[in-house]
């Protein structure tokens, strides 16, 4: 248990979904975990333990990973992030984790620990259904580890809630870019609740890389990610609904991951 | 084997220790072994604050805290709040305001308010809407919770 503010939930109301566990162990105060290193460099080493508001309260990350900060600052109320962390978001590996997005935009890079000794998963392919990952019984993640963002490099994660805060996601994007003179260098976009896991539409990285970084091409990435999304239709929204946000969403965070990779700042939501 | 743990804690700046049972939340050892019941439950799941406590210097749902991570931290609630003297300014505020009406959220609010009032003294009304949204109050529509806490920040 880290933040615990998934798992003390599910062990109340739902204890099978957490495979009802005798035993809890608190890693909070586990070093390793508790890691929050960044060098230009080296790129920023993320403790599974560590609570949100650390990470953007931190200004080197906060300037190095602007879609990171968009999640964690998103995530929950105060109260929340105060406890909750991007490993624990990760590890329930709902679809609608605001923070997988964002991560999988960053490129980033799980450490795992089991008996045999750790094992490296991208972001991208940890988690393998509803709720469900690549952890065996016996590991533990122990880190993610963020690249040091290239220059011209800007990201953005945003999402479609009826409120304004505290909610779940009826679609996000987390989307990142990195310019050559006003082409499109490379782009990664990522879904969240639209598919059974958090989606990474590579044939939007194929379509996009080496294209002017431009409105038609904005369009071109929202008309993909519409056609990639497999969504259902719960409580929350309906399939056509979480289509049709998945273009607006990726228009408007690939627009705005290519302001902050000019300089530029974005409104906050 | 014993089937509770010895948890020693500062609460309101007094030293306290309580036996819990593994998996009980901070707000039940509050409420029901230290007999501190300022602090409500609501939703008992983390969405609506009413149990929210400061907790090492951050506020937290207590509800999503165990009691057993109390051990060595430092815990204020409600309780804590006011001094001998008298009420706090953000109680004060809340009063002359008419921030409450059933008060279950009160203690939540006020928790929160603080915190926020400490570490920024001059918030927007954007920003106090925005720290305060882990707090559901289901009478007042948060006007006037609004205007409490910008009526505090000026006389903290």
């Amino acid at each position: 248990m880290a933040g615990g503010t998934d798992l003390i939930v599910l062990l109340r109301v739902n204890p099978e979904r957490v495979n009802s566990p005798e035993l809890i162990v608190d890693i909070k105060e586990i070093p390793e975990l508790n890691e929050l290193s960044y060098s230009a460099t080296g790129g920023l080493t993320l403790g599974a333990a560590v609570p949100c508001y650390k990470i953007y309260q931190n200004p080197e990350v906060a300037k190095a990973y602007p879609g990171l900060i968009d999640a964690a600052s998103l995530i929950g109320g105060i109260q929340i992030q105060g406890r909750a962390s991007i490993g624990g978001n990760l590890c329930n590996s709902t679809p609608s984790a605001d923070s997988i997005p964002a991560m999988i935009a960053h490129n980033v890079m799980c450490k795992i620990a089991g008996p045999n000794g750790t094992r490296e998963v991208a972001v991208e392919n940890f988690c393998t259904g509803p709720s469900q990952n690549v952890l065996e019984s016996n590991e533990l993640l122990v880190s993610l580890h963020f690249p040091p963002s290239p220059d011209n490099f800007g990201a953005r994660y945003i999402r479609f809630i009826p409120r304004n805060e505290m909610d779940i996601a009826v679609a996000g994007a987390g989307v990142s870019v990195v310019l050559d003179n006003g082409t499109l260098k490379s782009a990664r976009v990522a879904l969240a609740s639209v598919a059974p896991t958090p989606l990474l539409v590579n044939k939007i990285s194929e379509a996009l890389a080496g294209q002017p970084a431009n409105e038609a091409t904005v369009q071109e990435a929202g008309k993909l990610a519409k056609e990639a999304a497999s969504p259902i239709t719960d409580m929350r929204g309906t399939v056509e609904y979480r289509k049709h946000l998945c273009d607006v969403l990726t228009r408007r965070a690939l627009a705005a991951a290519i302001t902050r990779a000019k300089g530029g700042t974005v409104d906050a939501d | 084997m014993p089937t509770k743990t010895h948890v020693q804690t500062r609460i309101n700046g007094e030293d306290v220790d309580f036996l819990c049972e593994p998996r009980q939340s901070l707000l039940e050892c509050l409420r029901d072994v230290v007999g501190l019941t300022g602090s409500k439950e609501g939703c008992n799941d983390g969405n609506c604050g009413a149990c929210t406590v400061n907790h090492d210097g951050r506020i937290v749902d207590s509800c999503l805290v165990l009691g057993v991570e109390a051990e060595g931290k430092e815990i204020l609630t409600i309780e804590g709040v006011a001094s001998p003297e008298g009420l706090h300014p953000i109680q004060q505020a809340f009063l002359e305001n008419a921030a409450l009406q059933c008060g279950i959220c009160t203690p939540g609010f006020i928790v929160a308010s603080k915190a926020l009032l400490e570490a920024e003294p001059n918030p927007s009304e954007q920003r106090i809407r925005l720290w305060l949204a882990g707090n559901l109050c289901r009478c007042t529509g948060y006007d006037k919770i609004v205007r409490a806490v910008m009526d505090a920040a000026g006389k903290m």
